[in-house]
């Protein structure tokens, strides 16, 4: 492979281009009007102003980019993640234009986008999924005779849903009749297609996935798993691989799940298959998903692999190493740094005056001092790595870190790691998906007192 | 006079209320959109709309006023 187009932008582009430099790969950037001045943009081979700032108008401008890719003579596409990453549309027509898709087909995007037919293609391979209907329910009738079947609190989901879009908690029978239509609605509206099912609700949970590979020789390995449950509205702020208080034996039937899960639809190129692991250390499918993620490079630390390496030899067609030759060591965790307001989450969009990291991290960031923040796209500016001989090891340089860094001219997320990682909650290693939000309620509680 | 202050930057994605109409508190009276999050903007007390300053589309920085009430 000689070139590739990058449909995406920020940090995750600036990370392709970075191996891609390494490998002797030339790259063409995509950019909005608005991300012109960003770093990925210069430090790419080839840029090409796609369209106007909203992504409907720039970087989800599917034909548009691929005709972008094949006059730059480009050979493959990476795109990154979100965008048009999990479309299967756009995998289609790139594979139709005759490129490369750096990803997995367009048959398995499709597949595991669809939250029933994932759950039921992992049921039928021997995976567990969380318990609830088969199909969709059609009705209310429907939905409480099935809901009386599983059991309150549980889940109500759209789904063609994602993103924390189209579920919601209903814990008795009144608030399913109430939320049935809304839910309904809401993913007609958003995703275009109405149909909604029932899941138990999993109390006291934690989210950790696999990171997972497929090559084009039918081989399928694991690289361990990621902890993704310090969450805030929904969505991960710290990951870390491996993940604290799991017992080594159900890490091992995790790992092996999610293979299992891989091979069941013939996976190909990075994927990571998320679970739910309640108290007692159950664990239940609840999605795949069908790129390489933002938390990728917790994984890459303690493997010592570059993930956008393997993908590209994925794509050209390259054998994976073997499962056993694949050792994760040490610790690793990453903090995804947002331009928000640390209390309310509110978004905080300006100029980036000042930014002064602290030593020993690995930065992953689309940003330089003297950027902007635009409101256009999402509130994450960078990621910060932190790697250790152990957790305590990682946690140690992660306050160290967090002490010596600053950032002026938006708000951000840094005063909140700075008082989390220290709690007792994060640092006993033994939290559920509700630990940021309880730590929260309980930090105002004592500022008031 | 009292005011009604954007909780954050973003673009006016939505303006729900009109010029002389009366509000109760806890009434969401502007949406604002910014990196992908929509987030409405509600009267802290109750009064009449005399003027509001923005209108759909336009660009708000965090502070700006929205709204200001009749006395």
């Amino acid at each position: 492979m000689k070139k590739i187009l990058i449909a995406n932008r920020g940090e995750i582009a600036r990370r392709i281009i970075r191996t891609c430099n390494r490998l002797g790969i030339e790259t063409v950037a995509i950019h909005s009007e608005a991300d012109g001045d960003l770093p990925y943009v210069s430090e790419a081979t080839e840029a090409v102003l796609i369209g106007p700032n909203p992504v409907v108008q720039s970087y989800l401008q599917a034909d548009k980019i691929i005709e972008v890719a094949k006059t730059h003579n480009a050979e493959a596409i990476h795109p990154g993640y979100g965008l048009l990453s999990e479309n299967a549309n756009f995998a289609r027509k790139v594979a139709e234009a005759g490129l490369v898709f750096i990803g997995p087909s367009a048959d398995i995007i499709e597949k595991m986008g669809d939250k029933l037919e994932s759950r039921q293609t992992m049921a039928k391979a021997g995976v567990p999924v969380v318990p609830g209907t088969v199909d969709g329910v059609a009705s209310i009738e429907e939905a409480i005779e099935e809901a009386n079947k599983i059991g309150y609190p549980l889940m109500l989901k759209a789904s063609a849903g994602g993103g924390g879009i189209g579920m919601v908690r209903c814990d008795n029978e009144q608030a399913l009749s109430q939320q049935f239509a809304s839910v309904k609605n809401r993913a007609k509206a958003y995703f275009g297609d109405d149909v909604v099912y029932l899941e138990k609700f999993i109390a006291d949970s934690r989210h950790i996935e696999v990171q997972i590979f497929g090559d084009n020789h039918g081989n399928i390995v694991h690289l361990f798993e990621r902890n993704c449950s310090v969450q805030r509205r929904n969505q991960k702020v710290i990951e870390e691989s491996p993940s604290p208080d799991l017992p080594e034996e159900v890490r091992q039937r995790l790992c092996d799940a999610a293979v299992k899960a891989a091979r069941a639809v013939d996976y190909t190129n990075a994927g990571t298959v998320e679970f739910i692991v309640d108290a007692n250390n159950e664990f239940y499918f609840l999605e795949m998903n069908t790129r390489l993620q933002v938390e990728h490079p917790v994984t890459e630390e303690v493997t010592g692999y570059d993930l956008v390496e393997w993908q590209l030899d994925v794509a050209t067609g390259k054998t994976l190493p073997a499962q056993e030759s694949i050792q994760s060591t040490g610790h690793s965790i990453e903090y995804r740094i947002y331009a928000e307001d640390p209390k309310t989450f509110f978004p905080s969009p300006g100029l980036l005056q000042t930014v002064e990291w602290g030593e020993g991290a690995r930065i992953e960031t689309g940003y330089e001092q003297g950027n902007t923040v635009t409101p256009f796209y999402d509130p994450m500016i960078s990621k910060v790595i932190i790697t250790g001989t152990d957790r305590a090891d990682a946690l140690q340089k992660s306050q160290n870190f967090f002490n010596q860094t600053n950032i002026i001219g938006v708000k951000t997320n840094l005063p909140l790691f700075r008082e989390f990682i220290g709690s007792t909650q994060f640092v006993s290693g033994a939290y559920a998906t509700s630990v940021l939000p309880k730590w929260m309620d309980k930090t105002k509680e004592e500022q008031k007192s | 006079m009292k005011e009604l202050k954007a909780s954050m930057a973003g673009t006016v994605l939505n303006v729900l209320v009109a010029e002389g109409e009366s509000v109760t508190p806890g009434q969401a009276l502007i949406m604002l959109e910014s990196m992908k999050m929509e987030i409405p903007v509600e009267a802290e007390v109750a009064g009449t709309v005399e003027k509001i300053h923005v209108e759909t589309g336009s660009f708000v920085n965090e502070e700006e006023t929205l709204v200001t009430f009749a006395e």
